[in-house]
This record gives C-alpha cells, structure tokens and sequence, in this order.
C-alpha cells in the first residue's frame, strides 16, 4: 500500500527535485521519526524490566539475604526436602501420562477423519480456558467424603483427595493440552503420507509409529514435555484445593512457598521460590533449543 | 501379476470419486490412467493399493480378492507424488526400510540387506547418495529413491501416482524415458496415473482415459489419439478445434448454415465438431469448409499457430506448417483434413 502511494507522486517529470521528493516520501512513509522509535523502545524496555527482569532479581536477592549458608539451610528443612521430592514425583506422574494422552490424541487429530473431531480438538483446551481453582474443585466433587466415588473409595480403603493420587490427576488435568497442542499442527502438517509409504512397504502399525511418526515428531513431543513439565511444577491453585496442606506430605513446591511467606519466613520461601524461578529459566533455554530443531525439522516444501 | 478391478464405486461425500470402474491389467503391462484432476484416477490407483476403500466392487491382485486383504499383505509398490521419503533416515535407510519391517522369520540379514539396497541404487543410478538425507536431493533424485524404496519388497505390482507431477519439465522428460526403460528391464506389472496427456501417451502400452470417475476409453496411446470414443477424450487428448454444430436432414451445420461436411450415419440434433488444430488446411478463400480471417500468428516450434475468427464469428487455433504464407488479415479458407462429430 505504502510503495503504491509513494510510485503515484509523478517520477515521469524530468525535474530532479521531484524524483528527491518522492524519494523521501517513500522513506517516510516506511519508518517512524526518530522520537517516536525511541519512545517505543524505551517503553517496551522499562515494561520489560518492571514486570519481568526485576521480579526474578527480587526472588534471587530475597533468598541470599542472609546469605548463603542460610539459603542451603532453609533448602536441606525436612519440609523442604519433602516438597521437592513431591512436586518432582508428581510431575513425573503427569508428565508421563500426559505424553500418552497427548500422543494419542494428537495422532487420532491430525491423521484420521471421524465425528466429532472438532469437539475433541476445543476439549483438549478446557484446562487452559478453565480455571485451576475450579479443576481442583471438580476432583473434590468426585472423589471427596461427600463425592460420587467417596463412599465406594472410602470402603475399598483408597485414599485419592489429599494424596499424591489427587494431586498427580488435578495436576495431569491441568497440564493436559501441553504436549496435543505441541504436536497437532506439527503433525496435521506433516500428513500420512510417509505413514501410508511404510504400510505398503510391509510395516506393521507399531513398527509405522515407532520408526517413522515418532522419530518425525520427536522435537515436537520434547518441546510439548518440557512446558507440560514447567507447568506442572509450577501449578499452584488446582493442587492446592486437592493437596490438604498436610506439611512434609502434601505440600508441593509452590504451597510450601505460601504457607513460609505467610509464616514471614521470607529467606526459606524465597530459597524454594529461587528453585522454580531457575526451572523457568531452564526452561526457557531449553525451549530456544528446542525451537530452533524444530525450525530445522521443517523441511522446504516439495519443488 | 494382473490385475483386476469390477465395478468399483467410491463416494467422498456427496462426491462420486469413482461411478462404476471396471478395469483389467495383464501381466508386464504398463498402464496410464490419464484424465483431468477429480477425474477419480488417483483414487483409484489408492484403491488397487489398500490405501482407500470402495464403496463397492472388487479388485484382484493375481487372481486373488485384494480387499481382503490390507494394504501391508498386498505387496504392492506405491510411489508418492510428493515422494513421501521418510525425511529422518538416510537414502540407504529409507530403501532399507521394506526390508527391515518384515517378519523375523523371513527378514533378511544385515549383510543381504546391504547387498540388495546397493543393487537397488545402482538399478535407479543413485549408489554415491546413500549418506545422504532426502532434504539434500534434487525431486528427480527424491523421486527415484521412492522408486527403488518401493521396489525393495519386490512388489508383485508397482503403482505410481503423478510420479513426475511435481518435477519440472526438463526432469520430468528424462525421467519418463528413463521410467520406460526401467519397466522394460525388470517387467512388472505397473499403473502410473498422470494428468499429463504426453507423458501417457509416451510412456504407457496402454492408456486408460478417465473423466467424472467413469473409464472413457481405454487403448493404445494411437488408438486413444487416432479415435478418441467421446467428445471428451477428443478435447482432452491433443489440441483440438471444438465447434457447436447441428446435424439436420443429412447436413451438418454451423450456425444454419450447412458445412460441406458429410453427415452419413450421424444421429440428428445438437452435436460437437472436433478437428486437430493441424488437420485444418489452410487454401485460398472459399476452397474449404470454412472461411475465416487470420488475427495473427505466431510461431510455435516447427509450426506457426494463427488465430482465425470464422465468417459466423468463432474464433479457433489452427497450427500450419511454417512455409505456408500466413499474415494478420489474410482471409483464408480451410478444410478439416480429418475431424469427427459427437452426438449430445
């Protein structure tokens, strides 16, 4: 749109000073004055300070207030101690079974045709578009005292609310679309093909999986794992309806952050703080890596 | 290995991607299905391949009821119009791959399976690009490892959609001199599907013409050229001159008036005249069946091809040989040396 404005201004007059016109027309209709762009990057910059990089700094510098050998002692607590081993228990649990769930589901999206198909794919989003508050809440409704399963539970002597059964299957719900959404358009992209070339090449449907869908999506179910995996390490509101806040049993790593900051013990809830503060930060470089194979991974269309 | 297939149906919706096919392959045959896209060939082609199913009919591979069968018991080689390579393997794995899935009892070992990759390369010429991976090859190289891949299994049958489609023109050339003489060295039987009319009638024993999931005309690559049996293969095979024409008390006219065209055995009523452009012979005003004036011309290979707006008003291509004087203007009769008339 803009080059067309700018060609209008009549380049057929032999006058100079015309062409020079038109020519810084078209320059200024491509970039913004000098102020503006500086202004622009300027507030984008302190934005970025204020709500992100200060926040981290903060959590660092709370921790090491009292110095290091605090911070190592509020970390070695037996509490402390328990929350890790739970919340890197739990997110096994839900990593784990959500790598199926998404496989299987991505793969029944993207390569087959059947009713429904757009129900399931809106469905896969519920966690996200509900709040964990209310995911937490409808577990309690199911398996609670007074819950469609609590009575049968209670008789059969299985404990699922205030437990790791509870606090896996809450933190599974919420961390569901993660590796789906991660490998549908991936794989929608990729199509049947090559899944239809080894079929009538002999291979069984196990052998198509194992050796030609996975090996093409590998990157993809990576990228979907490790964000399932950060969320789930850091979810907050649907385990805390579920987990009972039984302390050095229930409690993951975020609960024990509230209940010490809540008790003022600021270096010790900070010291568990810095620990998801630096799985983000893992995070966020691995997810740069795994961005850039995926990138690699896209082949240039046929030509 | 024949093949054979008995009123075969197939709807995607309310599509009808195949209306009653029947279709009979012999032994070493190589076969075109040729026909516009939607036509239903590639469907088809999936078909005899286990890839889809009909909705009814039947197929045969050998004699044997091939939709009992699943695509993996068929043993039938198929090549991808988009190749279909599996981009994490090397060229020598992706060959491999055939080999390597089949059932312990009867799967090669490690040193055979090197020994026939290797004589599969060689056989498509490509031996020096077995490290590579398919993003590192040309589509003509892509598309003759697809081919060797699928003749790993030693398919009883191979098929091949669009095989050359997504090549360009120089390519697709030597690939389909090179496609024709492999079929000549090793013999199996084979149905490649094509929308290019040239590439069937250069390659194929056979060709089998397809429109709206019907067979139009199935014959030689002369006989589909020579006497095309509809009004559609006329228009689709070769460049042809289409006029609305009336049959009537044993004449044939354009716009009313009667054309020096015999009419011996045609049924009366609305009809299509079919002439090559280069069976229209140009001589002086008045000598032919048709009177016209040349728009312009331009030369086309070892023809000149004219644009002539006829006395009642359409306008054709004619192609005439480049020593024929032709200018913008001239007023020129023209007689159809051969042309054929189609009822409906």
């Amino acid at each position: 749109m803009t080059m067309q404005i700018a060609d209008s201004v009549p380049l057929s007059a032999s006058d100079a000073k015309a062409r020079a016109q038109a020519a810084a027309a078209r320059d200024n209709l491509r970039t913004e004055p000098r102020a503006v762009r500086i202004t622009i990057i300027a507030l984008a910059m302190i934005f970025l300070t204020v709500f992100v990089v200060l926040p981290l700094v903060v959590v660092f510098a709370q921790a090491f207030s009292r110095g290091i050998v605090a911070y190592l002692a509020a970390l070695a607590e037996p509490e402390a101690l328990a929350a890790i081993r739970l919340t890197l228990l739990v997110a096994a649990i839900s990593v784990g079974l959500n790598l199926v769930f998404g496989l299987v589901a991505a793969w029944a999206i993207a390569k087959f045709d059947f009713p429904g198909k757009t129900f399931l794919i809106t469905l896969i989003d519920l966690p996200f578009s509900v709040s964990p508050v209310i995911s937490g809440l409808v577990f309690v409704l199911l398996f609670g005292a007074q819950g469609y399963f609590g009575s049968w539970l209670r008789d059969h002597d299985i404990q699922i609310l205030f437990a790791v059964p509870g606090i896996a299957l809450a933190t599974t719900f919420v961390t569901f679309p993660f590796v789906a959404r991660a490998l549908i358009p991936l794989m929608q992209e990729q199509g049947t093909q090559e899944e239809e070339a080894a079929i009538s090449l002999g291979a069984s449907g196990l052998q198509t999986f194992f050796r030609v869908t996975l090996p093409n999506i590998k990157w993809g179910v990576l990228y979907g794992v490790l964000l399932c995996n950060a969320r789930a390490m850091g979810e907050f509101g649907a385990v805390s309806v579920v987990s009972g806040h039984i302390r050095g049993e229930t409690n993951t790593m975020p609960l024990l952050v509230e209940i010490l900051y809540n008790e003022y013990q600021f270096v010790a809830a900070f010291a568990i703080a810095s620990l998801l503060a630096m799985l983000a930060l893992i995070t966020l470089i691995v997810k740069t890596v795994l961005e850039r194979h995926l990138d690699e991974g896209q082949e240039p269309s046929d030509h | 290995m024949t093949i054979e297939v008995r009123n075969l149906v197939k709807s995607f919706g309310s599509f009808k991607a195949l209306d009653g096919v029947d279709l009979k392959v012999d032994s070493g045959e190589l076969v075109a299905l040729l026909g516009p896209s939607g036509s239903g060939k590639t469907t088809l082609l999936r078909i005899v391949a286990g890839l889809d199913w009909p909705d009814s009919g039947e197929v045969f591979i050998n004699g044997e009821d091939a939709l009992a069968q699943g695509a993996r018991e068929r043993h039938v080689g198929f090549v991808f119009q988009h190749y279909a390579l599996f981009r994490h393997m090397t060229v020598f794995e992706n060959v491999a791959f055939g080999l390597r899935v089949q059932p312990r009892a009867v799967r090669k070992d490690e040193a055979a399976i090197r020994v026939r990759v290797k004589e599969l390369l060689d056989l498509v010429q490509l031996d020096w690009l077995a490290d590579r991976y398919p993003s590192q090859l040309s589509g003509g190289q892509r598309q003759r490892i697809a081919l060797a891949r699928a003749l790993a299994i030693e398919p009883r049958i191979l098929l091949l959609d669009e095989p050359f489609g997504a090549l360009d023109a120089k390519v697709r050339k030597e690939l389909r001199k090179w496609l024709r003489s492999l079929h000549h060295e090793i013999h199996v039987t084979s149905i490649f599907v094509t929308h290019d009319q040239e590439e069937a009638l250069e390659v194929a024993n056979r060709v089998v013409v397809m429109d709206k999931g019907r067979i139009e005309q199935i014959g030689s690559p002369d006989d589909v050229y020579e006497s095309p049996a509809s009004a559609f293969v006329h228009g689709f095979i070769g460049e042809s001159i289409e006029l609305p024409v009336q049959v009537e008390g044993g004449a044939v006219r354009l716009d009313g008036r009667p054309l020096a065209l015999a009419a011996d055995g045609l049924a009366p009523g609305a009809s299509k005249l079919f002439v090559r452009r280069h069976d229209m012979l140009v001589g002086p005003p008045g000598s032919g069946a048709f009177e016209g004036a040349v728009r312009h011309v331009r030369n086309f290979g070892p023809v000149q091809r004219a644009e002539v707006t006829l006395s009642g008003g359409q306008t054709i291509e004619i192609d005439a040989p480049r020593d024929k004087e032709l200018r913008a203007g001239d007023t020129i009769g023209l007689e159809p040396r051969r042309y054929r008339i189609f009822g409906g």
